[in-house]
């Protein structure tokens, strides 16, 4: 059974599993978007949106927390001074997944993860809006 | 055991493979550039995404 056994392992072991994502998350910290496989996005962006989190508290023992993860000072100082208040309306949902195709050599799914840009980040408006017209929607709709 | 009684001639074999073809993959036409591609995926044409521009396309 495959209860409890959430998430991919890659083909790597465990240390080298963290190794790639501690890399992986330098990256996209530090140029906003990367391009990787399908499999290593969506793995990535778990972890991403943990440290956006902790990015967002920003009091001393998050910024240690971060620092375990993204050994660059500067990196990690960035992430707090300036991606991590643009997404102070935001509650998750700070990343973005497109698929872009197929890598040659080893025809291997292409993605592209980005940090949602700024003037992106007051999408979650419309959404409140379209759920208050499901509601209008769920009201009128018995009678 | 069970044992072919006689050999298949290779029309009988080719008959059995005409419905081995694969599908063509299935494309939708972009919105921005018309040229086909595939869904849930950045247009290699033009390099967007629901209107956006995502990629830069290199000229070859
Ligand atoms: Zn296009």
């Amino acid at each position: 059974m495959r209860h409890q056994k959430a998430g991919r392992k890659l083909g790597r072991t465990s240390s080298h599993r963290k190794a790639m994502f501690r890399n992986m998350l330098t990256s996209l910290f530090e140029h906003e978007k990367i391009e990787t496989t399908d499999a290593k996005a969506k793995e990535l962006r778990k972890i991403a949106e943990k440290i956006v989190t902790l990015g967002k508290k920003g009091d001393l023992h998050s910024r240690r927390q971060v620092l375990r993860v993204i050994s660059d000072k500067k990196i990690a100082k960035n992430l707090f001074d300036q991606i991590a208040p643009r997404y102070q309306s935001r509650n998750g949902g700070y990343t973005r997944i497109f698929k872009v195709g197929r890598r040659h050599g080893d025809n291997a799914p292409l993605s592209l993860i980005e940090l949602i840009p700024e003037e992106n980040v007051q999408k979650p408006k419309k959404r409140a809006s379209g759920q208050q017209k499901k509601i209008a929607a769920a009201s009128t709709a018995p009678k | 055991m069970a044992l072919p009684k006689r050999r298949h001639s290779k029309s009988r074999r080719d008959k059995r493979r005409t419905h081995d073809r694969l599908s063509s993959p299935q494309t939708t036409l972009c919105p921005q550039c018309n040229e086909p591609k595939l869904p849930h995926r950045v247009c290699l044409g033009c390099g967007t995404y629901k209107g956006k521009t995502v990629l830069e396309v290199k000229e070859i």
